[in-house]
């Protein structure tokens, strides 16, 4: 086991090295900031200032190397356009995103699991037919496009919820939130529903299947046959045993809510880590890029090595397969 | 020679039926499937033909008035055409530019699905038939690779490579290669060990011949209905770049890039720039979507009644 854990562990730096390498120097070789930075009229003499005020005079193998001393003392460069370091940027807008994925994932099972419940327990109903149809519509609609129409329906047309921003924030057990404030919740909806739309798609599916197949099990039948009520056999015995695969996958699917709300954040200008990195891709903000997909690189590391380790706790043939290989 | 000899075993009254027919018969069973195939196919004619069944060329500056700029949807245009479709803040007309759009949409979306799987199937074919530690190599890859969601590492990349077709084509070729090995590889592992190729084998076969002209035939069926859905995914995809700003540039105006146009004027209550580029994304995702799932169902053997 522990040898087990020691070879993940080696392997996850090991991506993490070589994606450092290949975001780095990928990042590096595109665009000159320069220009961007130093106003139109300065003369020879401020551009090189600049120039050498950013690192940018040294050859690029000096610079990743510079840059890889910094990152291993948790400082990966100044933002070319705040003039604060990138990973304090960064971490300054990750509660932003964090709530708006957390919030995402309670509305994907708060509406996902009751709906497939309901059709994988009616699979011929008319309603659940229209759950199903929905769900497939959430799988192939593109975000972006179902934000704009949420965003035209409740901001435009009908002027319920705002669309923009982020609202008042207040904080709860210190951490700054628009959750503690009525019209934060207001600001959060629309953005937390839109990038929920996949996530509830997959709920739905996920439920359906499991109680579709529950159903026909036989502890169900003995529980009939013993005469508890539907309710009790359905929310007690049902629920417990699909509850585990859906809840993790939804669990694992959290990763990608972080990468997908990229999109979300640029439609409704919600100041998280994604808008920040579009903003500094479009103003070629090298740091604050880097360190962004950086960290996104450092996270989905993390989740792999924790799953790896975990299935390997649960299922021994994980790890023995490994071995083998 | 082998065509005459089973034609004169089957007895005349029985109708020979080949699986393409036989295919195509169960195909069309479906009632959405139908519909989808059909709009699939208008939207991609309507494409091809966009400059002989459009009033004007959206590019050409020569025929585009500014002052015919945010019209709403049915007005009539300086030169003298209705824009049933409105127009855009150029003063283009929507209609054209939807069309000349979808051209940009669905050729990125083809081109990228089509290198994908070439350089997918190729690596998996690889993995299964070469086996041992090239195998491990590449299947840690593209394990590694699958990861992380496909959006995301379509955005590291056009963030590290920036704009243009042929950049957004190799981040969408890069963000979905692995699918197609994965299928590949699976798929080709169970064909390996049936007797064919042992037989081809013994034959004394060379391995290209085995892999590509053996091997290679018998994994199609599931990398047609892998293929679709990965087209139907790069054409969103590249939509969702382009709309965010870091996709296609604006001289080459795909769907995405005409809806991320209308949004700015949205919130003042001019949908329709943003409302029709959008409709005709959709209804090209989802037909190629549909299509792909009666390809399932068709091409599995499992499913077969």
């Amino acid at each position: 086991m522990t040898v087990f854990v020691i070879r993940r562990l080696m392997q996850a730096i090991f991506v993490v090295f070589l994606m450092s390498v290949i975001v780095f120097f990928g990042v590096n070789v595109v665009g000159d900031p320069v220009y961007m930075l130093v106003s139109p009229d300065a003369d020879q003499a401020d551009i090189e200032a600049a120039i050498r005020r950013l690192g940018l005079d040294r050859p690029i193998w000096e610079q990743y190397f510079l840059f890889l001393k910094g990152a291993l003392q948790g400082n990966l460069g100044d933002s070319f356009v705040f003039g604060e370091p990138a990973l304090k940027l960064i971490l300054h807008h990750m509660p932003a995103t964090l709530e708006l994925a957390f919030s995402a994932l309670f509305l994907s099972i708060v509406l996902g699991i009751p709906l497939g419940l309901f059709s994988g327990l009616y699979p011929d109903n008319p309603v659940s037919k229209g759950i199903m149809a929905g769900s497939i519509l959430g799988f192939s609609l593109p975000t972006f496009w179902v934000g704009l129409m949420l965003i035209l329906l409740f901001a435009v047309e009908l002027g319920w919820l705002p669309s923009t921003g982020r609202g008042d924030t207040a904080s709860i057990f210190g951490i700054e939130t628009s959750l503690a404030t009525w019209d934060g919740i207001r600001h959060i909806f629309l953005p937390a529903l839109n990038l929920s739309l996949l996530k509830i798609s997959l709920a739905i599916r996920l439920t359906r299947a499991g109680v579709r197949e529950a159903m026909g099990q036989d502890y169900v039948k003995y529980a009939r046959a013993k005469g508890l009520s539907t309710s009790r056999i359905i929310f007690v015995h049902v629920m417990k045993n699909i509850m585990i695969p859906v809840v993790t996958v939804m669990g694992l699917e959290f990763g990608s809510l972080i990468g997908f709300s990229v999109v979300t954040e640029t439609i409704f200008a919600w100041p998280g880590m994604g808008k920040l990195l579009i903003d500094a891709i479009l103003q070629l903000d090298r740091p604050v890029v880097v360190a962004y997909l950086m960290i996104m690189v450092l996270f989905f590391v993390l989740i792999n090595l924790v799953v790896d380790i975990l299935y390997s706790i649960l299922d021994p043939r994980v790890r023995l397969q490994d071995q083998g290989a | 020679m082998t065509d005459s000899t089973i034609q004169s075993v089957a007895p005349a009254s029985v109708k020979v039926e080949t699986p393409f027919q036989r295919f195509r018969a169960e195909f069309f069973e479906s009632r959405i499937a139908t519909c989808a195939f059909v709009i699939f196919t208008i939207i991609v004619l309507l494409a091809i033909l966009a400059p002989w069944i459009t009033p004007q060329n959206p590019y050409d500056l020569a025929q585009v008035d500014v002052l015919d700029g945010r019209l709403p949807p049915g007005s009539e245009a300086f030169a003298g055409y209705t824009m049933w479709l409105g127009s855009d803040g150029a003063g283009r007309d929507l209609y054209s530019a939807i069309l000349y759009g979808l051209r940009i949409s669905i050729s990125v979306g083809i081109a990228s699905g089509v290198i994908a799987l070439f350089i997918g199937m190729t690596v998996g074919l690889l993995a299964a038939y070469v086996g041992g530690r090239t195998e491990a190599i590449i299947m840690r890859v593209v394990d590694l690779q699958l990861s992380f969601p496909a959006t995301l590492v379509a955005l590291m990349l056009v963030a590290v490579l920036g704009k243009g077709v042929d950049k957004i084509i190799l981040a969408l070729v890069v963000a979905q290669w692995a699918y197609y090995a994965r299928t590949v590889r699976a798929t080709a592992l169970v064909e390996r060990s049936k007797e064919y190729v042992e037989a081809a084998q013994c034959l004394g076969l060379s391995r290209m011949r085995v892999v590509f002209g053996h091997i290679l035939p018998n994994c199609l069926a599931p990398l047609i209905v892998v293929g679709t859905v990965q087209t139907a995914h790069a054409v969103s995809l590249e939509a969702t770049l382009s709309f965010l700003g870091v996709g296609l540039p604006q001289t080459e105006p795909s769907l995405g890039v005409l809806i991320a146009n209308g949004f700015e004027y949205m919130l003042s209550g001019r949908y329709w720039i943003s409302v029709f580029p959008g409709i005709a994304l959709l209804l090209t995702v989802a037909s190629i979507n549909l299509v792909g799932d009666q390809l399932r169902d068709v091409l599995n053997p499992r499913l077969k009644k």
